[in-house]
């Protein structure tokens, strides 16, 4: 059953395979054998290729101030093949500060393929990184004498605060792997290794140029190839404006002193980060140039852990400032109105189940319950919601019901902050528990979640975040650090609303209880202050003593910053993180601090928190 | 049932030696490129199994006796199983798509050890097999639309598991299967206008924003509008067989656009476009009126086609520049090769042309080639592997590279022809529509001429995976040919 008339077409595809094969082999007649330039150059001369290293670009905050720019620094290069024996090695090593023992072992080092697997003896190789203006002079003027070493022009960060490390990251040498990955880095580049540097490393970095000489057969320089007709000159990295606001972050870093600890801004109407600091902190000008790789070891030896970004990579219990995303999930699940009243006499008692609470009046409302943050009525809420069968079923589907409602607040997964590492905390679902308690278990078994405490762990981003939707009644941007990439549009993750699950009423009630907390209840001291602040205290139980927590926004109509603070083992709510908070509200609102609270940032500043080293 | 030792005998009797000889001279010739690529100044040994070209012979090793397996196997083997080859390779594939493993953006590397694997690479050989298989069974008609979908669905389900790793240049390797569809009878006009498609896309996108001189005429609007009209009174030749037309067609449309690219240039600067357009218009008008009139579908059909093309080109257009985000429309140019934004692709041309160019005549000489040898070139002993072929062994070496890949797919061509069986023949058109699709787009994206899409040169390019996927296709098909009289007799 040969069908002949198809078999004609083996004519066809022979033909097409035919006809591509002379398409290309005259185009390689024309570039082999026909061009001139090619064949000019084609067995005494080589190429040289230089590369011109494009500027990284800076790094401004929310007003334009200069947070970051860059330092010229020179690299010296040597081409081992026409060092040969005619180097005075000892004038060589006095011009660079550099001792003659020194000088064998990098040439050797250099000669090491394994420590060195681009090794050639006919290219550039790096001999010594990141001189200074100062140390580079004295080289230059005797560099005639030294045939084979070259000078490859580089620069290095300069910072003009000693403020925001943690944001702003570092850049460092690319590592065996980053080659690996992207064909864009060689041996010696520099690419980010922290913070945003390393996040919008593309953006930074530029566009390497390229000048390709011509040499002739002894190594000299002819010239440019083709008049300079392929090469390309290097463009520059785009500049990057924080959303931080520098006179807030270098506040907060400042009152953070001595503690352990970390402090998030948010705006609410855009997601913008308006400060973020994590204590203990570093100077960023620690870690540059030639220093950075001691220094680096340095600080990731120190047990305090300084390079951890605690905003994004710590996991703290929320303690009472998530009775809030309680309230909300209550009230738009129908657990409870406005007006569900519960009793708490010093607690929450059932069954033998003892959670503790403070002195109030008693039975309460919500918005009272948050006001004096009472612990019972939050339990009674998630007893009535795991336990209603009749609504979900069963406790694994109230229970994941109730995940579904802390997800969608930005809990529990990563936000996706423009910052490297970020952390996503734990809200547990049902299987969790299932797992956990082999299925024998209940509201009660869990009950300590409902006050964010137990198994619920946050990142203090997603709590500021989570201000940040209370003061959006709804909704939230998610959280980044840059607001403006020179020429570029803002990536489309950065605007686009996330909703949440509860309804704008619940958010309402919220709201009210957050402002009456402020107005008489547990952050009573923020109450003087003019700016209509919403807020709510946590006290989070851990096994040393209690943390220091605040989650807030202000104002209460059109709110213009979510602030939220931790203080480890700060002991009650209203002991540090209400202050701090204070402080920074007036700074932020104002744009200044006034006298009083010039006073009061320096006691904060000033108190320190005794912390033992056991288990760091 | 033969002796053992009969049947082997019978084996190498009637396995083609001329096929054999090509596949050894490519693989020494592609060793030779890769120790050139390999080799800086001063390291001597090429041998050592800590450079690429030691490791190279490893790869080359393991093939040959890779190869040797397959010759010993019973050729009905792959007739059998391959349905079953198919899904294993399938569900590879789709497990890779988690793999946490990224190597340059890309999950498609498995890695064990030392060992890096690639299963897009052993995807090739299974789906071709299956391909045959499907299309080989009594009363497979590819011109029935239910079994052209079948056909199709074998082909598509790798692609789409390929791109979901982000290896989107493997994954297009896969359309070279249309060209085997198109021997076993898939009509030429969907190669055609597939092919009509890919050209507009790519013309079209690369110069939309070069002007026409000094005018406001767009030069890839305005030249995939001409091609439209071309490829429109082409057709009308071809398959209306209705000359006349034709010329009438090619002569007003080329004419007026020439004319109009003319005043457009010296006289009055106007875009060209919206007149090209109305043009286009006219000419399915035309085709339309005369469908009416004489009932003869085809015309209908071309002017269908005529339409879809602009309604493709404008709709690829619009979903580029509006709908897709900015970053997307990177990512998509950078894969046509249009953007040498990110890591510099049209530097990479350059540079590869630059150092092919000084190649001359003869060429340097093996490892003398200094372009190579400065790492300007990047990916050089992989999917720039040509360079170092241009560089050091010149135009006679590297065109002889390229009539050696031409006599093997000419042969792949006959041994595919002379099999009794269709899964035989088609499996021979797979394999060699793979060879061709590869030769054509890395031999091509090295000289400028293709998009830069990176994938392999068979036989060449540095690596275990795709020199062992190379070999496993080519030597399943020398088996099923050298076993070809048995399965006669049978």
């Amino acid at each position: 059953m040969k069908d002949y008339n198809l078999e004609n077409r083996r004519f066809v595809i022979g033909g097409v395979a035919v006809a591509i094969v002379l398409v290309y082999i005259v185009r390689l007649f024309t570039i082999q054998l026909l061009s001139d330039d090619f064949k000019k150059n084609a067995d005494s001369n080589a190429f040289l290729k230089k590369i011109d290293y494009p500027s990284r670009g800076s790094i401004y905050d929310r007003n334009g101030k200069l947070m970051v720019y860059n330092q010229p620094a020179y690299d010296i290069m040597v081409v081992m093949n026409e060092t040969k024996n005619h180097i005075d090695t000892l004038e060589l090593c006095n011009a660079l500060g550099i001792t003659k023992s020194y000088f064998i072992k990098r040439m050797d080092d250099i000669k090491d393929r394994n420590k060195n697997p681009g090794y050639s003896r006919f290219t550039e190789q790096l001999f010594l990184s990141l001189l200074s203006d100062q140390e580079f002079s004295i080289f230059r003027e005797k560099m005639f004498r030294f045939p084979g070493f070259y000078i490859q022009k580089r620069s290095i960060r300069q910072y003009t605060y000693p403020y925001a490390a943690h944001v702003l990251g570092d850049i460092g040498e690319v590592s065996p792997a980053n080659i690996e990955d992207d064909d864009y880095y060689q041996p010696g580049d520099y690419i980010g290794k922290l913070g945003v540097e390393k996040y919008y490393e593309k953006e930074l970095r530029g566009e390497k140029g390229i000048r390709i000489m011509l040499r002739d057969a002894h190594g000299r320089i002819q010239g440019s190839y083709r008049n300079g007709e392929l090469d390309h000159r290097p463009v520059a990295g785009r500049d990057l404006t924080l959303s931080l606001d520098l006179k807030l972050q270098a506040l907060a870093e400042r009152m953070l002193q001595g503690k352990i600890g970390s402090i998030v801004a948010i705006e609410p109407a855009t997601g913008e980060v308006l400060a973020m600091a994590s204590s203990p902190t570093y100077d960023p000008r620690y870690l540059i140039g030639r220093k950075r790789s001691k220094a680096h070891k340095a600080l990731s030896k120190d047990v305090w852990k300084p390079l951890l970004n605690r905003s994004i990579m710590g996991l703290y219990p929320p303690g009472s400032t998530f009775k809030t995303t309680q309230a909300l999930t209550y009230l738009t699940e129908g657990i409870i109105t406005p007006n569900t009243m519960f009793t708490c006499h010093h607690g929450f008692f059932y069954r033998g189940l003892h959670v503790g609470c403070h002195g109030h009046v008693s039975p309460l409302n919500l918005v009272e319950a948050i006001s004096t943050s009472c612990n019972a009525y939050f339990c009674w809420g998630l007893y009535y919601m795991l336990g209603n069968r009749r609504k979900y079923g069963s406790v694994q589907n109230a229970m994941n019901r109730w995940r579904d409602y802390m997800v969608s607040m930005g809990l529990g997964y990563k936000l996706g902050i423009d910052l490297p590492g970020e952390k996503r905390g734990l809200i547990p679902n049902a299987s969790f528990y299932d797992h956990a308690y082999r299925n024998a278990w209940n509201g009660l078994t869990v009950i300590s979640i409902s006050i964010g405490q137990g198994e619920i762990n946050l990142t203090p981003l997603q709590i500021a975040n989570l201000g940040a939707t209370i003061a959006n009644r709804g909704y939230f941007y998610t959280p980044h650090v840059v607001r403006k990439v020179q020429g570029l549009p803002l990536d489309t993750a950065y605007t686009r609303r996330h909703r949440t699950m509860a309804s704008e009423r619940a958010y309402r009630t919220v709201i009210a209880g957050m402002r009456s907390s402020v107005l008489k209840g547990t952050c009573r001291d923020l109450g003087r202050l003019p700016y209509a602040i919403c807020g709510k205290t946590g006290t989070a139980q851990n096994h040393g003593r209690d943390h220091s927590v605040f989650m807030g926004f202000a104002p209460m109509d059109r709110p213009k910053v979510a602030i939220a603070v931790y203080v480890e083992n700060g002991g009650f709510g209203a002991d540090f993180a209400v202050p701090i908070a204070g402080v920074l509200f007036e700074q932020y609102m104002t744009g200044r601090l006034s006298p009083s609270a010039e006073h009061m940032a320096e006691t904060l500043q000033h108190k320190r928190i005794a912390y033992g080293t056991h288990d760091r | 049932m033969a002796p053992m030792t009969g049947k082997q005998h019978n084996i190498f009797r009637s396995l083609d030696w001329w096929t054999v000889a090509i596949y050894v001279a490519l693989l020494a010739f592609g060793w030779v490129s890769v120790c050139g690529a390999g080799y800086t100044y001063g390291d001597t040994d090429i041998l050592s199994l800590s450079t690429r070209s030691g490791m190279q012979i490893v790869w080359i090793a393991t093939s040959l006796f890779l190869g040797l397996v397959i010759l010993l196997l019973d050729d009905r083997f792959y007739d059998t199983f391959a349905y079953v080859i198919y899904a294993l390779l399938l569900l590879l594939l789709f497990l890779t798509i988690f793999n946490p493993h990224q190597i340059k953006g890309s999950r498609s590397w498995l890695v064990f050890g030392p060992l890096r694997l690639q299963p897009a690479e052993f995807a090739k050989f299974a789906t071709a097999l299956a391909a045959a298989k499907l299309m080989g069974s009594y009363g497979f008609d590819i011109r029935r639309w239910k079994h052209f979908a079948m056909a199709c669905t074998i082909i598509l389900l790798p692609m789409l598991f390929i791109v979901a790793q982000r290896e989107t240049g493997s994954a297009l390797v896969y359309i070279a299967f249309f060209l085997m569809f198109y021997r076993e009878g898939m009509p030429g006009s969907i190669l055609f206008t597939g092919i009509a498609m890919v050209v507009y896309f790519v013309v079209g996108i690369k110069y939309e924003d070069t002007p026409l001189l000094h005018t406001p005429t767009s030069v890839g609007v305005s030249v995939v509008m001409l091609l439209i009209q071309v490829f429109t009174a082409a057709m009308v030749g071809i398959y209306s067989r209705d000359r006349r037309l034709m010329w009438y067609l090619l002569g007003a449309t080329a004419g007026l656009t020439l004319a109009a690219w003319l005043f457009s240039a010296y006289v009055i600067p106007f875009d060209t476009v919206p007149l090209q357009f109305a043009v286009s218009i006219a000419v399915i008008v035309i085709l339309l009126l005369r469908w009416l009139r004489t009932r003869i579908t085809t015309y209908a059909l071309i002017s269908l086609f005529t339409i879809g093309s602009i309604a493709f080109f404008h709709s690829a257009d619009y979903v580029l520049n509006k709908v897709l985000e900015p970053h997307q429309r990177v990512r998509i140019n950078v894969l046509l090769g249009l953007e040498d934004d990110l890591n510099g692709a049209g530097y990479n041309v350059h540079q590869s042309e630059i150092a092919i160019g000084s190649g001359g005549l003869r060429g340097k000489g093996f490892l003398n080639g200094t372009q190579t040898k400065l790492k300007f070139v990047p990916e050089q002993d992989t999917d720039f592997i040509f360079c170092t072929v241009g560089e050091e062994e010149g135009f006679l070496g590297s065109a002889t590279v390229l009539v050696l890949f031409l006599l093997l797919i000419l042969r792949l061509i006959r041994l595919a022809e002379r099999q009794p069986m269709s899964f035989g023949r088609i499996y021979g058109y797979g394999v060699l529509s793979i060879f061709l699709f590869h030769v054509f787009i890395n031999v091509g994206m090295v000289l400028g001429l293709t998009p830069v899409i990176g994938i392999p040169l068979p036989f060449f390019s540095y690596g275990g995976s795709s020199l062992w996927g190379f070999t496993l296709l080519l030597f399943i098909f020398l088996r099923i040919d050298a076993g070809r009289n048995l399965t006669r007799m049978r």
